[in-house]
């Protein structure tokens, strides 16, 4: 069965998106996200001479062959925005950009007014935008109308690893917006809450700490692939209605007569 | 006349182009380039005429979550 990942009409097989930062090492970050059998891996652009990233590791990225996404991490405005989103297409030479636009610095909520400005103007500008919003679903309405072909709801803020906060949030918004390629992205902190996001019909997660904060992370990394494969299968083949009282599983007709002597 | 590359100063001819800005920091591909917060396209670096003062960031890429 062909069950492909669509982003701006590019299909993918793998549904688990996976960032880039904060591995112990270039080299574990590498191996988990060969381990993660991601296709695509989230990047970003700093000053250059910062002390982390440079060419080693940006070599490393390009070598894995994979479809980069580059994000707007750490804007505060649409204008910083529009500026780190030019800046991320002539680098990495794609019109994709995951558009994150922040409102609150103590929990990195997406500011959702600005966030819609920001994805009218850079969708006008040509770009393809995955914007990282909260779960409101009117939110995600407008931000669909606008003509973003993707969303991505948090599941809880950035690196809390607390999992899915508001299930009937993200559930009400894939069922309200189906046509929509729905990634949950932040807050998920182990592969069951991974799985559980594609079990209420996310098309695909994000993750980067989950992962790269684990003990193991390239044996994290291939839990989070298994979830989330999981997950899907789970949400293709459609879970049986939850009752609220017992039934027995095995057959009741034929029981032995010595059960009816023991009550 | 001084102006402000990644928050450090630098001197410069007077109506210096974003080239020689670029020549002046040692910049190493792969980066981008914004000056007053304001992307300068890579074929737009020749003709632009830096004015004193000015900030220009250059940016390359790094692990993003």
């Amino acid at each position: 069965m062909s069950d492909k990942l669509t982003i701006y009409g590019q299909e993918f097989s793998s549904r688990l998106l996976i960032g880039s930062a904060l591995y112990p090492s270039p080299k574990c970050m590498h191996e988990a996200i060969l381990a993660s059998d991601s296709e695509i891996v989230t990047v970003s652009l700093r000053r250059q001479n910062s002390r982390a990233g440079g060419d080693d590791f940006w070599q490393l990225i390009k070598d894995t062959g994979l479809t980069v996404l580059p994000n707007t991490a750490g804007c505060h405005s649409v204008q910083e925005v529009l500026t780190l989103a030019q800046m991320c297409r002539e680098v990495f030479a794609t019109d994709w950009i995951k558009l994150e636009l922040i409102g609150d610095d103590y929990n990195l909520q997406p500011d959702p007014v600005a966030l819609l400005d920001a994805a009218e103007q850079l969708l006008a500008r040509g770009f393809k935008v995955l914007p990282y919003c909260t779960d409101d679903l009117v939110i995600c309405q407008r931000l669909a109308a606008l003509g973003c072909e993707v969303i991505m709801p948090w599941a809880a803020p950035i690196g809390t690893g607390k999992g899915i906060l508001n299930p009937y949030a993200l559930q009400s918004i894939r069922e309200r917006l189906p046509h929509v390629t729905l990634i949950v992205d932040a807050g998920l902190g182990v592969p069951s809450h991974a799985c559980q996001a594609m079990e209420l019909g996310a098309d695909a997660v994000l993750l980067n700490s989950a992962i790269a904060g684990a003990n193991d992370p390239v044996l994290m990394a291939k839990a989070f692939a298994n979830a989330t494969l999981a997950g899907r299968q789970s949400y293709l083949a459609g879970p049986m209605a939850v009752k609220s009282t017992a039934v027995p599983s095995t057959p009741t007709l034929g029981m032995p007569v010595w059960h009816q002597f023991n009550e | 006349m001084q102006i402000f590359i990644n928050d450090s100063a630098f001197e410069v001819p007077e109506k210096a182009s974003a080239e020689q800005a670029l020549v002046t920091f040692g910049a190493k591909p792969p980066f981008a380039l914004a000056v007053n917060g304001q992307f300068v396209a890579q074929g737009q670096y020749q003709h632009l005429a830096l004015q004193d003062g000015d900030r220009l960031d250059i940016l390359s890429p790094i692990q993003g979550g």
